[in-house]
């Protein structure tokens, strides 16, 4: 038997967002959907009770093989504000062999009877594996896996972006960094792609970016001036030392010297230009702390964004397992 | 097919509303309700509440609900991309609160909307004001003031347009063999 394709396990018959893997093979309706209903969740920290009962009753596990404080941490302050309950497993990546380990465990959470599994491991396509194993009434959320896919994290700078720009069609957007490494840049490329920008480009050392760049949309650039010139958003990533296996950098200094964005380079950028990042940064080696703290910087308001995204996509995906409710 | 017939107009609303007005300023007088604070349920319920708002002369502006996120029906319904952010721009603590809706009818929406009220504060009172009340309560919740109670086939629904206009229509289930 054919095993599903992404596109087709992510949504159900009547096209709702019933797993959350990857923005591949998503329409720009549904991310605007996304975006839209994470704006009504955005207002819900002003009042003085921040929860909604939209998911009590509901089990939500994290199931994290790699570790993330903020990204686990703020799925859990998401389910936590829809009522949810929430269990976290933190299970260190361990060198045996990952399909039976990886039902194993999928089989001993679904019998704790969880309603959604919110799913990081070092492995590209975990959590597909697990979507593809998990029983019809569990919907799974893709917190990262391996070098694939980061979608809520790229949704959550989606939302940023549109909050501060509007309109995503007129604008310039460059991805600065380790690219290759970076499952953020490849969900964030392909969300920019999907929301309709007028250009996505990449920057960085010809030894961090991937080969087939070109193939994913976007204009490539090796040097930092040329890339962010005339963009709208600047997009800073992590190098990601633990994902490297051989020298592809000379130093951390000789990066920063070359790639590292300080406020003389921002310059390049639109005067309006805002400076992202994914976080955890490095300061010194990706930015220059002036541009970190600086006005441009919407760093921390990411972090805070990313709680309303995941609410959103959290209900999101319940909901479409209220369908299968009502067909039964 | 459904078919829906308007109901009454923009004036006869207004009449309603100005009628409405009048007896819950009676109905503050005779439970000594102080400051009271008007919030309506979007949508409808807003426009009135804005309406009673001004009728009454009250010092705050109206509040509004959205009470998407405190529905019982989740489940059957999913959220709605464009709930809107409920605004209630006063303490609600120790308040005599006017709760305003458009169609009273199962009572859901009403004990959504107190779940919320009480995420907010502890109101001191809350009053019921619907503009129209029908029959199919399902929870044991009643109106304080309303503006009219027509007769209604089990399965029709009435439904207020507006905000202006407003007008109320009355939407017929689909007849067979039509």
């Amino acid at each position: 038997m054919a095993s599903s394709r992404p596109r087709d396990l992510q949504l159900n018959e009547n096209g709702r967002l019933r797993h959350f893997l990857t923005i591949e093979g998503l329409s720009r309706d549904l991310l605007i959907r996304i975006l839209d209903t994470a704006e009504s969740f955005a207002a819900l920290p002003g009042r003085p009770v921040k929860k909604v009962p939209l998911l009590r009753g509901r089990i939500i596990t994290n199931l994290f093989f790699e570790n993330s404080t903020r990204t686990r941490t703020t799925f859990e302050l998401a389910a936590k504000l829809l009522s949810a309950d929430v269990i976290n497993f933190n299970i260190g990546t361990s060198a045996t062999s990952k399909g039976e380990t990886l039902l194993d465990t999928l089989r001993n959470i679904e019998a704790m009877h969880s309603d959604m599994f919110v799913v990081r491991h070092a492995q590209s396509g975990a959590a597909h594996f697990i979507a593809e194993h998990a029983s019809p009434r569990v919907s799974v959320i893709n917190a990262g896996d391996g070098r694939h896919a980061h979608p809520t994290q790229a949704m959550l700078d989606m939302f940023t972006i549109r909050k501060h720009k509007g309109d995503f069609t007129p604008l310039r957007v460059a991805i600065v960094g380790d690219v290759l490494h970076s499952r953020v840049a490849r969900s964030q490329i392909l969300a920019l792609n999907t929301l309709g920008v007028s250009e996505v480009r990449v920057v960085g050392p010809r030894t961090l970016l991937p080969s087939d760049a070109r193939s994913m949309g976007v204009h490539v650039f090796h040097d930092l001036a040329e890339g962010i010139r005339d963009v709208d958003v600047v997009i800073m990533l992590r190098l990601q030392n633990e994902r490297m296996d051989g020298a592809l950098l000379p130093s951390e200094h000789e990066y920063f010297r070359l790639y590292g964005l300080t406020d003389e380079r921002l310059e390049n950028a639109k005067p309006d230009a805002i400076v992202m990042h994914p976080g955890p940064m490095n300061r010194g080696i990706e930015l220059d702390s002036a541009v970190a703290d600086g006005p441009r910087s919407v760093i921390l308001q990411q972090v805070s964004y990313g709680i309303a995204v995941r609410m959103a996509v959290l209900s999101m995906a319940m909901q479409s397992q209220a369908d299968l409710e009502v067909e039964a | 097919m459904t078919d829906s017939t308007l109901f009454m107009e923009h004036e006869a609303i207004v009449d309603l509303i100005d009628g409405m007005a009048e007896m819950l300023r009676k109905h503050i007088a005779d439970r000594d309700l102080a400051d009271p604070v008007v919030v309506g349920i979007h949508t409808g319920g807003a426009w009135i509440a804005q309406r009673l708002n001004r009728l009454l002369e009250l010092a705050e502006p109206a509040g509004l609900l959205d009470i998407s996120f405190y529905r019982d029906d989740f489940t059957q319904i999913g959220v709605n991309p464009q709930v809107r952010p409920s605004q209630i721009p006063f303490d609600l603590d120790g308040r005599n609160v006017i709760l305003v809706d458009d169609v009273l009818h199962t009572g859901r929406t009403i004990r959504a909307a107190m779940n919320e009220l009480f995420d907010y504060g502890r109101p001191a009172t809350i009053t019921l004001v619907s503009l129209i009340e029908r029959s199919g309560r399902e929870l044991p919740i009643q109106p304080d003031v309303i503006g009219l109670s027509p007769p209604l086939g089990l399965s029709d629904h009435i439904k207020l347009n507006g905000p202006e206009p407003l007008s109320l229509e009355i939407v017929h289930p689909p007849q067979p063999n039509s």
